[in-house]
């Protein structure tokens, strides 16, 4: 049973503050997943939980104990590293086994928790190897396993696939979520790449600017962003982004006018909205479709066929739209093009960058993996 | 990796403190003490062959000094050993460490030939100079001399601050040489090569690519040299004493003979306080170089 | 067609290419003869000290020449002279004790400067090596009172303290400059792991910059075997090391120029072999960092 909650969690460098009062809660078994742009504070906020910097102000709470004031290894944590951070003068075996040495457990007691982890991560023949002698994937798969061995109570991950190749770091996503399956433990994992996010998690933390932007499900973040910078970073291709102005605000929806003249209407919150108002209409490029009675038109500037799908950038006054369309079609650079989307896959922004709230929310919302599981150990 | 450099400042102030404390306490000690104590004798009549002439002096030590021709005379020898030394040691540095990145036959062990002075102590490498290279009668040089006929020449006596200037040299070309050495290999191959493709020269690839990647690697061999060369003193102990006259007595082997040789406490502290402020001088601007390494 | 031409002129493409492989060729050759006679010439004092020590005295003060029969009788006498084996024992132990010294000293200090660096660190590394500027000869006399009231003078233990506090700076430079090329993810991994600050140091920092570590030791042991200044001025008999032994030849009645050749022979082998082993490794940590 491992919870961690973070109150108001601050941290200064001399005069600039990464992390601006961060608010969390991580529940037990959960797998939680701190997204965002470099320099965001993601990385310095899962240190913090590790103990390796220090908190400027705010709790750290694990398993109802504030840990602010205990070193790293009192903590209860393993981390595994970006680079992974074996240490390279010893045998796999001695890496994995070396915490337990330092706790002064003696040499069977640590093979035997060695061997247990080995066995999870299929690292037996390697166990007499040193780092160097390994592959990228293995080295990875030994940093997990160091941290098996603790037994710790929470996983910090601190992007460990990005030294991996892309066919390698597909494979090692889904060990990764095999593993949280089977050891039922906590996970923090902090990534640059959404898609890790989005695969893994059961709850997505996007930070920016050392401020949390958003909390909840990859579905949550992605069917209800918060604020543009939540759309533009959750999803890809990236969110398309089109000025619009505000016709008619009401409860029930706002009716906006697109930049070819026609109007719709997006079934959004639009209490507190103006007439007239300049809005920003976010669309997803999956959900542009080509329609030649479409209200939106551009000319094609680039293609790019993937097979089953084809991206089309369309220029429409100075910008550049990206359609996610089927793979078959026949376009070419050139080409002028009408599309629209379905009313209820638009996001509209206030000038200030909020997401006016949809009136309906999307039924996939609230899905975590963790429900999944709930679910299968009901039926079991 | 900057932000993992800069996380350990957090970790407390405190252990860093008692990480430092013992090498900053004892390089602190070793500075002060006999800094505090030089200055204070400095303004002491104070000569150990005569003990009952104690007292304040005010600055009538600094005065003899200053108004003494030999400090002159040393400081000037100094600087021209500094200087000639410093010249010498880097631009010949360069043209060697070019010599030796080719790769010709038997470059390892020549190579290894080349830096050895570096490793030989200063009194050996004065002694064997000293007689076996520089004497007048029974010297390489002079027996070379005399086999294309010309007279054999006593170099100490000639050419005094020369021939220290030889030896010095002799010594510290060896450490200039590997530093650029290392410096010019870790010159990466694309940028002679674009340049070469640009129709450079080897001359101009010299002065337009290797030389100005050398500028940091020189700076740290001055520094480095500066540092040493400031107090040579073995070779002028064993070779020439200093003299004919004061001919190569430098600034430190003029302490000495004050203080260790006249016993006059005072005058060598007053000589040693002028050797660290005209010190701390040089060392201002060098430790503005090296900070300036340090940046990146 | 084409292949008939490409025939014609086949015969004079191999011309051309051998006239460049020949210059290319005399190219090579002369830089070779450069580069040794370079060499050669740097390294004869050495060489023709080595030579000496195994003539005669009267074969050392004749006309210069290659040829003559070695004799060990040098390296005999100088032996047989009690004195060397004190001398040279005593070099081992200042050069040794003070380099184990400063490097006990230097570790933890440069790990906090590499790994905990704070605002002052900079400053605190400049100042150390600005120590290093300042000239022995400005506090020697201090050092010489102070050593006298200690009943520290000509003892080996004084020596050995002088030694380490004059290598310490570079030491904790060297050290430093090897240390900040280790990833510090492998040490936080360790503290992660339980490790404390000294095992941090023991078990991951020692083993993992032990080449850095030595060759920051060597230079620091060379430095101290061949230092001159202290050891003339601070020791006459007891403590005296090699180069004290060595300047005693200095003296017109100490002329034994085989003798003296043997002996500087045998004070500077050790050291030179070290410094031809560890040369590329040293000179990385004396570059400051200016050099990758």
């Amino acid at each position: 049973m491992a919870t961690l909650q973070l109150n108001n969690v601050v941290k200064s460098f001399e005069d600039t503050q990464v992390i601006q009062g961060v608010d969390l809660e991580v529940k037990d078994q959960e797998f939680v997943v701190f997204v965002g742009p470099s320099g965001c504070g993601k990385s310095t906020l899962l240190r913090m939980i590790a103990g390796l910097e220090s908190t400027t102000s705010g709790d750290i709470v694990i398993e109802n104990q504030r840990v602010n004031d205990l070193g790293p290894a009192e903590r209860g944590l393993a981390m595994v590293f970006q680079s992974y951070a074996l240490y390279p003068h010893m045998t796999v075996e001695d890496n994995m086994g070396f915490s337990l040495k330092l706790a002064g457990e003696n040499k069977e007691a640590r093979r035997e928790k060695v061997l247990e982890a080995a066995r999870i991560l299929q690292l037996e023949p390697l166990l007499d190897r040193k780092p160097k002698a390994l592959s990228g994937g293995q080295r990875q798969r030994v940093a997990i396993g160091r941290a098996i061995v603790r037994n710790p109570s929470i996983f910090l991950f601190d992007e460990p696939l990005s030294n991996l190749d892309a066919a390698l770091r597909v494979q090692m996503r889904i060990e990764l979520a095999r593993l949280h399956e089977e050891l039922k433990a906590t996970m923090i994992y902090v990534t640059h790449d959404q898609i890790e996010a989005m695969t893994m998690a059961d709850k997505i933390v996007v930070l920016q600017g050392g401020v949390v932007e958003q909390v909840g499900s990859p579905m949550e973040l992605y069917h209800h962003p918060r604020n543009r910078f939540v759309a533009g970073f959750i999803g890809s291709p990236k969110m398309n982004f089109l000025p619009v102005s505000a016709e008619s605000a009401a409860a029930d929806g706002v009716t906006i006018r697109l930049p070819g003249g026609d109007t719709t209407r997006v079934p959004v919150q639009g209490t507190g909205c103006q007439p007239g108002e300049a809005l920003t209409l976010g669309v997803r490029p999956e959900h542009l479709v080509l329609d030649e009675t479409g209200p939106l038109q551009g000319r094609i500037q680039v293609i790019e066929r993937l097979g089953g799908q084809t991206s089309l950038y369309v220029e429409m006054d100075d910008e550049l739209i990206t359609l996610m369309v089927d793979g078959d079609v026949t376009h070419r650079v050139g080409d002028e093009v009408r599309f629209t989307f379905e009313p209820r896959r638009g996001h509209l922004f206030t000038g200030d960058d909020m997401a006016l709230e949809s009136l309906e929310r999307h039924p996939l919302a609230s899905l975590t993996r963790l429900d999944h599981r709930a679910a299968s150990d009901a039926e079991a | 990796m900057n932000k993992t450099r800069a996380s350990g400042r957090t970790v407390g102030g405190l252990r860093t403190l008692s990480l430092q404390a013992p090498a900053v306490t004892l390089l602190l000690l070793w500075m002060l003490i006999p800094l505090a104590m030089t200055v204070w004798f400095s303004f002491q009549r104070y000569n150990l062959l005569m003990p009952g002439m104690k007292g304040f002096a005010g600055t009538e030590n600094y005065e003899y000094l200053l108004t003494d021709p030999a400090l002159w005379s040393a400081m000037g020898t100094t600087l021209l050993l500094v200087g000639w030394v410093l010249a010498i040691t880097v631009v010949g540095g360069t043209l060697l460490a070019v010599l030796f990145q080719q790769d010709f036959f038997g470059r390892g062990v020549a190579r290894v030939l080349a830096i050895s002075p570096f490793f030989v102590m200063p009194t050996v490498s004065a002694l064997v100079w000293k007689n076996m290279m520089m004497h007048p009668a029974n010297g390489v040089l002079a027996w070379m001399a005399e086999s294309v006929g010309l007279p054999a020449m006593d170099w100490f006596s000639s050419l005094p601050l020369t021939s220290i200037i030889i030896i010095v040299s002799w010594q510290w070309l060896p450490f200039a040489l590997l530093i650029l050495l290392t410096a010019i290999q870790s010159l990466d191959d694309d940028q002679v090569e674009a340049a070469r493709m640009d129709g450079a020269g080897p001359i101009a690839i010299f002065f337009n690519i290797t030389l100005p990647h050398l500028k940091r690697a020189i700076s740290v061999v001055i520094m480095i040299e500066m540092i040493f060369l400031l107090t040579v003193f073995a070779e002028i102990f064993v070779t020439t004493s200093g003299g004919p006259g004061l001919a190569t007595t430098n600034l430190a082997y003029l302490i000495y003979i004050r203080a260790l040789l006249d016993f006059d406490v005072g005058t060598a502290s007053a000589g040693g306080v002028i050797a660290i402020i005209l010190a701390n001088i040089v060392a201002i601007f060098l430790v503005r170089m090296v900070a300036k390494n340090l940046e990146d | 067609m084409t292949t008939t031409l490409s025939h014609k002129d086949a015969p004079m493409d191999a011309a051309r290419g051998n006239a460049a492989l020949r210059s290319k060729r005399l190219r090579n050759l002369g830089i070779a003869v450069l580069g040794w006679s370079v060499a050669l010439i740097i390294f004869f004092p050495i060489f023709w000290m080595i030579l000496t020590g195994f003539k005669t005295e009267a074969e050392a003060i004749a006309e210069p020449s290659l040829f003559f029969s070695p004799t060990l009788e040098n390296y005999h006498d100088v032996q047989a002279r009690a004195g060397y084996f004190n001398f040279a024992w005593n070099s081992v132990v200042v050069a040794f004790g003070s380099t184990l010294l400063a490097l006990l000293i230097a570790i933890p200090s440069a790990y906090s400067m590499a790994f905990l660096p704070t605002k002052r660190t900079k400053g605190t590394l400049l100042w150390m090596l600005s120590t290093k500027m300042l000239p022995p000869v400005g506090v020697l006399v201090p050092i010489y009172l102070i050593f006298r009231d200690l009943g520290l003078l000509d003892t080996l233990t004084g020596l050995t303290i002088v030694y380490t506090l004059m290598n310490l700076p570079i030491v904790v430079w060297m050290l430093y400059t090897f240390f900040k090329d280790l990833p510090q993810d492998i040490l936080e991994a360790g503290r992660m792991d339980g490790a404390s600050t000294l095992q941090e140091i023991v078990y991951l920092l020692m083993p993992l910059t032990l080449p850095g570590i030595a060759s920051t030791g060597l230079l620091s042991v060379i430095l101290s075997w061949n230092e001159s200044f202290w050891s003339l001025n601070l020791t006459t008999s007891q403590a005296a090391p090699l180069p004290a032994y060595i300047a005693s030849f200095s003296s017109p009645e100490g002329l034994f120029w085989a003798k003296l050749s043997a002996a500087s022979t045998m004070a500077i082998a050790p050291i030179l072999v070290f410094g031809w082993l560890t040369q590329k490794q040293m000179v990385r940590g004396l570059t400051f960092g200016a050099v990758k």
